[in-house]
């Protein structure tokens, strides 16, 4: 399944966030956008999402969702989201529970996913008893377990110290190694972008427009820490960004 | 060349502010003041017209368990407690939960209740008569209407605290309607319910007794009022005892309720 963004744009009350948004997201593939802080990244999520409305233009899906798809868009949450009366495996079990699957089927899932993310021996711990990096992947155990066609990743490792950060991002690149899937990863890291991007979206800062989009061709597991290639790909990135980064600050102190 | 600057610790200045727990103080409150009353009767700078003697005040406790006249009094009046609390806050938790979820009800209900709330709910025992009869109906009434509206206020507090991003979460998963009240809203509620319940608890005892002084034949309320106006200071003290501990038991009820459900904190 595709996604199609056609001519988004979207306010909240007198301010414009987001203007005449094109995109085009292929099935299979991981689309990173970044931009400057405040420029509508995380806005644009949540309507691809559907956890809001544009005021103008639409979202589309393109095909159907693949047979087993349970939720076909899923959000991984920077704060992780988890239910924290919930342990490891009863936070995967509340987004199996309303689709009568079975108890069966429904440990089978459970099972499987937490087996992916690494997590079998903490099933139930309770997420206060997690790290952080934990936590991050109990919720990316949690969007696996309903099988979707697009995951929406809002910056999803934006709560965590540097080394968790490139663990997971290693762990990431594996899962999608074994088993592609379709991704919006919103980011404000270029490092990340470049890691994890098969194409990075650049917007502007606010109102946020697409001011570039850069593919990138090299497979994922083919992309070290402290790659030349990729480190001039950022460089260029940032220079992209750099000014818009400069002017948005500024403007975050007028406000 | 030795460094003959001054050199000290640097002073500590962090710790505090963090509740914990203490396990005795409480029990040696209470028996450092009875302890103090009882001394204090006894060498007599405390006179008995003043304060009874903590030693009558148990005795006549034995008395009254002795005559079986405290099971005469306790069994209606906790009856009258659990009934009228438990219709009382489970209305209240029901209706603040709505008052929480729906904005509708919240402009219409929000206003009624910050109305309702200030009234001394026993200045109104007189109209449950009326509508309910002398008898049990209109005790029950009267703590149930006292517990609601505490519990309210309470729920609906405690459920607009809910972390907005977990129910945003559970719709992002499409979970339905009931699955995010009953598995996200509910359980992220409670325990700001369970704290305003220990209040409207305390109110519920207070309602009882009150409702108790002004009609019944049993009950502490009746028996406290009738020892107060015989001025028999240690059937009074008794009764009041009776009632702190059934305050205490409603706490320490509460606590071990927190302590299951509330575990994951």
């Amino acid at each position: 399944m595709d996604l199609l963004l056609k001519n988004i744009s979207h306010s909240y009350g007198d301010t414009e966030v987001l203007r005449d948004i094109s995109l085009d997201i292929p099935a299979g593939q991981i689309v990173c956008i970044v931009g400057p802080s405040g420029c509508g990244k995380s806005t644009l999520l949540r309507l691809i999402g559907g956890l809001e409305q544009p005021d103008r233009g639409q979202v589309l899906q393109v095909g159907s969702p693949p047979p087993g798809c349970l939720n076909p868009l899923t959000f991984v949450f920077q704060d992780f989201a988890l239910l924290p009366w919930r342990t490891a495996a009863g936070n995967v079990s509340l987004v199996l529970e309303d689709h009568h699957l079975g108890k069966k089927k429904m440990q089978a899932i459970i099972d499987d996913v937490l087996k992916r993310t690494r997590l079998t021996e903490f099933r139930t711990a309770l997420p206060r008893q997690l790290s952080g990096g934990m936590k991050q992947r109990v919720a990316i155990a949690r969007a696996l377990a309903v099988n979707p066609s697009v995951m929406l990743m809002d910056e999803p490792l934006s709560a965590l110290d540097a080394q968790t950060r490139e663990l997971l991002m290693d762990d990431i690149v594996d899962l999608w190694t074994r088993t592609p899937f379709t991704a919006v990863y919103v980011t404000h890291n270029l490092a990340e972008a470049v890691r994890l991007g098969h194409r990075i979206v650049v917007l502007s800062r606010r109102p946020g427009e697409i001011c570039e989009i850069v593919d990138i061709d090299r497979a994922l597991n083919r992309r070290a820490l402290g790659d030349a290639d990729l480190d001039a790909q950022q460089k260029y990135l940032w220079s992209l960004m750099r000014d818009q980064a400069i002017a948005a600050d500024q403007e975050l102190l007028d406000v | 060349m030795s460094d003959l600057r001054p050199t000290r610790p640097v002073p500590f200045r962090g710790g505090g502010f963090s509740p914990e727990r203490k396990r005795g103080v409480g029990l040696l409150v209470f028996v450092g003041l009875i302890g103090f009353l009882e001394f204090g009767t006894r060498v007599g700078f405390i006179t008995n017209l003043t304060m009874p003697r903590p030693t009558d005040v148990f005795w006549t406790l034995v008395d009254l368990w002795r005559s079986g006249l405290l099971w005469k009094h306790l069994v209606p009046s906790v009856t009258r407690l659990i009934v009228g609390a438990i219709l009382g806050a489970s209305a209240g938790i029901g209706v603040g939960i709505l008052i929480g979820l729906f904005s509708f009800i919240r402009a219409g209900l929000v206003p009624l209740v910050a109305a309702i709330f200030p009234i001394p709910k026993i200045a109104l025992l007189p109209l449950f008569v009326i509508w309910f009869g002398i008898d049990e109906t209109s005790k029950y009434a009267l703590i149930a209407f006292g517990t609601f509206t505490p519990t309210v206020v309470a729920t609906y507090g405690a459920v607009d605290n809910v972390d907005r991003g977990l129910i945003r979460m559970g719709q992002s998963f499409g979970l339905s309607w009931t699955s995010l009240v009953r598995k996200i809203v509910f359980p992220g509620a409670l325990p700001g319910i369970l704290s305003g319940l220990r209040v409207s608890l305390a109110i519920a005892i207070i309602l009882l007794v009150a409702a108790e002084m002004l009609g019944a034949e049993y009950g502490i309320g009746a028996y406290i009022l009738e020892a107060g106006s015989l001025y028999d200071l240690e059937r009074l003290f008794a009764g009041v005892t009776i009632l702190s501990i059934l305050g205490v038991s409603v706490s320490v009820l509460i606590g071990q309720v927190e302590r299951i459900f509330l575990g994951w904190r």
